[in-house]
Formats: structure tokens, C-alpha cells, sequence
């Protein structure tokens, strides 16, 4: 089978400035992955790469054998690191949005983490605290039924107990057949559900083993090594 | 279960440590039926597959083993369980003595201590 994301010699440049730099890695499915790297080593642009909203300055990205476009974006659910719904919509609002543009949406499965959650379907996103609209983007992107998803700082802005939910969430809905990559730098709190980790750094891949390769090769766990390899 | 993992060590060993403990224990008795990987994973936090791979080495060593269409059960062989209950309790043992022994005490002396410490609880 078709590895589900392809990097071959991947570069980006933003003038003069290097973001990826001769990337070169395969991703299998049925994995969950996590794109470690400080500030500014490359992740985000990573993501975009595969997502069709930037094209490469060489090599290439694959998303099961094809390059990104309108086929790939039905394959792939996407969590960008910022938030891009407008503040006036309701909860319902965006579950119907989110129905109608993609075929693979799990409507009732999406109104009910929302109930779970405590989320009316009548409130307004404006009137939901930081954590709150994290959580429901998240709800939307994983109650596609993706072969890919794509997670850029998913557990960026909320306190541990909404972390734990959106690691939750994730582990219960992603289906065994689709891979998530999951960018961060809070790696203690998600080392446990990752297979693999990949390290960037500078725009260059420095490592990529499953997570207990690397606690019985360095007899320490990966934010330790992580902290270790990027120390300043 | 409780599901104390601990950050150096591989995920999987302390998994497979954690159910072999709930085995001997009782807590799953012999021949009873494992909950779904999927739902093992969700109750201890970790990724699916990490799951998977401690319940196959459990099963490789016969703790476990699985009927294709009903599931995962703990072996219905107490013989073995029991086997498992002593190696650990041996390993404890082991443990104790030695740190004893650091502590300038003979087995013996050991013993003494244990059985007066047992005499005192009850």
C-alpha cells in the first residue's frame, strides 16, 4: 500500500531564509505521529506543504501517492494552528458547514461530543472562552472520517484537563486504517499516545523512531531527550 | 487497573507489567474475557497499537491468548498464573534482601526482623 504521506527532498524557502531544507520521510497508516521541533523549525510550513497551501521550492509531498489538490483535500482533515471560523457562527452553525463541505463528516457524531462537552448548539463562538473553541475545532476536524489528519498545535492554548480531553478525543476517533500528525512542543503531555516521533530542527528531519525505541535506546523518555537535543 | 506510567521506560513494558499484575492479582481471573484493545488503550491513555503490542507479548508468554472471533481472554491454566504470582513475589523478595544486606544484615537477621514485624501487625 501507498505510504498515506510522502516527503522526497522537500524544501521551502521564503527568500532567503530556508524553512524546509531536503525533507525526506514516509509516514504509513494506522499510525499516530508526533512533528517535534522548537519555534520556527519548520512544522507549520510542513503542514501547509501537505495541505496544498503553499507548493514547495523543490522536491515534492505525496498524500497517498498524489500531490495535494481537491482529491488530497477529501483525504486529509486539517487543523490549522490559528483559528479561521467567524466569531458570529453557532456550534450548529458550524456542524452544518462543516456537513455540507465535506463528504465525510460525521454529523451525529459531532453533535454528540458537543453535548458531551456542554455545548448548546445555539451558542455563539464569541461567546466561547479560548479552550471551549479549541475543543469544538477539534471535535469538527476528527468527526471526519479522514484517511489523514493533520493536527498543527492542537493543545496549544488550553489547561491540562482540556489537553486531556483532546488527547481523548483523539485517540477514540481517529479510525485504525487513518494516521494523525500531530505538530507540538508540549511533548510530556502527548508522548504516551504517539507511535512515532519525528524531530525537526532548522528545517531538517534529526530523528525518527517510535516513541519506545527511544525510551529503551536512551533509557529516557522523549521530552527528556527532546529538551536534550534542542537545548540553548 | 491503575495505569501509573512512568516516563523512562518503554510504554509497552509497563503496560504488559501493569496487566500481568491484575492477573495475578484476581482482579482478571483465570479464563475471563479482556476488554477490546481500543478500550484498554482509551482507559490507560495510550495509542492503540502501543496496546496491541504489550497484549501480544503477553500472549506469546501465555498469559493471554486469543480466540479469533471472541476476543482475548487471560489463560484458563491457574497453574500458570500461580507460576507468574511466585516469580514475582520472588523478584520482591530479592529486592528486600538486598537492600537489607546494604544495610549490614544477614538473611537470617532478615528473617528475624520480617517475622517480628508480622508479629507486631497483628
Amino acid at each position: 500500500m501507498e505510504p498515506i504521506l510522502q516527503c522526497s527532498s522537500l524544501t521551502k524557502r521564503y527568500g532567503s531564509k530556508t524553512a524546509l531544507d531536503g525533507v525526506s520521510f514516509s509516514l504509513e497508516r494506522g499510525r499516530i505521529v508526533g512533528l517535534l521541533g522548537p519555534n520556527g523549525s519548520g512544522k507549520s510550513t510542513l503542514i501547509k506543504l501537505a495541505n496544498g497551501l503553499l507548493t514547495p521550492s523543490a522536491g515534492e509531498i505525496r498524500i497517498s501517492g498524489l500531490l495535494p489538490g481537491t482529491e488530497t483535500h477529501a483525504m486529509v482533515s486539517y487543523l490549522p494552528e490559528r483559528t479561521y471560523l467567524s466569531d458570529w457562527m453557532t456550534a450548529n452553525d458550524l456542524l452544518k458547514f462543516f456537513d455540507s463541505f465535506y463528504e465525510d463528516f460525521n454529523l451525529d457524531k459531532a453533535a454528540q461530543m458537543l453535548t458531551h462537552l456542554g455545548i448548546q448548539p445555539k451558542d455563539t463562538l464569541k461567546t466561547m472562552s479560548k479552550g471551549t473553541k479549541e475543543k469544538i475545532q477539534l471535535v469538527v476536524v476528527m468527526s471526519r472520517e479522514a484517511e489523514l489528519y493533520l493536527l498543527d498545535e492542537p493543545i496549544g492554548g488550553v489547561d491540562p484537563a482540556a489537553r486531556d480531553y483532546i488527547l481523548n478525543t483523539i485517540l477514540t476517533n481517529y479510525s485504525e486504517n487513518s494516521t494523525v500528525l500531530i505538530s507540538t512542543h508540549l511533548i510530556s503531555d502527548i508522548e504516551r499516545v504517539l507511535d512515532d516521533v519525528i524531530f525537526l530542527n532548522q528545517g531538517q528531519i534529526t530523528l525518527h523512531k517510535t516513541v519506545d525505541d527511544i525510551r529503551s535506546e536512551y533509557g529516557k523518555s522523549v521530552d527528556a531527550l527532546f529538551r536534550e537535543v534542542f537545548a540553548c | 487497573m491503575q495505569w501509573n506510567l512512568s516516563d523512562d521506560r518503554p510504554i509497552y513494558v509497563q503496560l504488559m507489567e501493569t496487566i500481568t499484575l491484575a492477573i495475578t492479582s484476581g482482579e482478571l481471573p483465570a479464563g475471563s474475557r479482556l476488554p477490546s484493545v481500543r478500550d484498554l488503550a482509551a482507559e490507560a491513555g495510550v495509542n492503540p497499537n502501543t496496546m496491541q503490542r504489550a497484549l501480544a507479548e503477553l500472549e506469546r508468554s501465555g498469559l493471554l491468548y486469543s480466540q479469533r472471533t471472541a476476543g482475548r481472554f487471560v489463560t484458563d491454566q491457574a497453574a500458570q498464573i500461580t507460576e507468574k504470582r511466585t516469580e514475582l513475589a520472588m523478584e520482591q523478595i530479592r529486592v528486600f534482601l538486598s537492600a537489607m544486606q546494604d544495610m549490614g544484615y544477614t538473611a537470617e537477621q532478615a528473617l528475624e526482623l520480617t517475622r517480628r514485624a508480622i508479629r507486631e501487625e497483628k
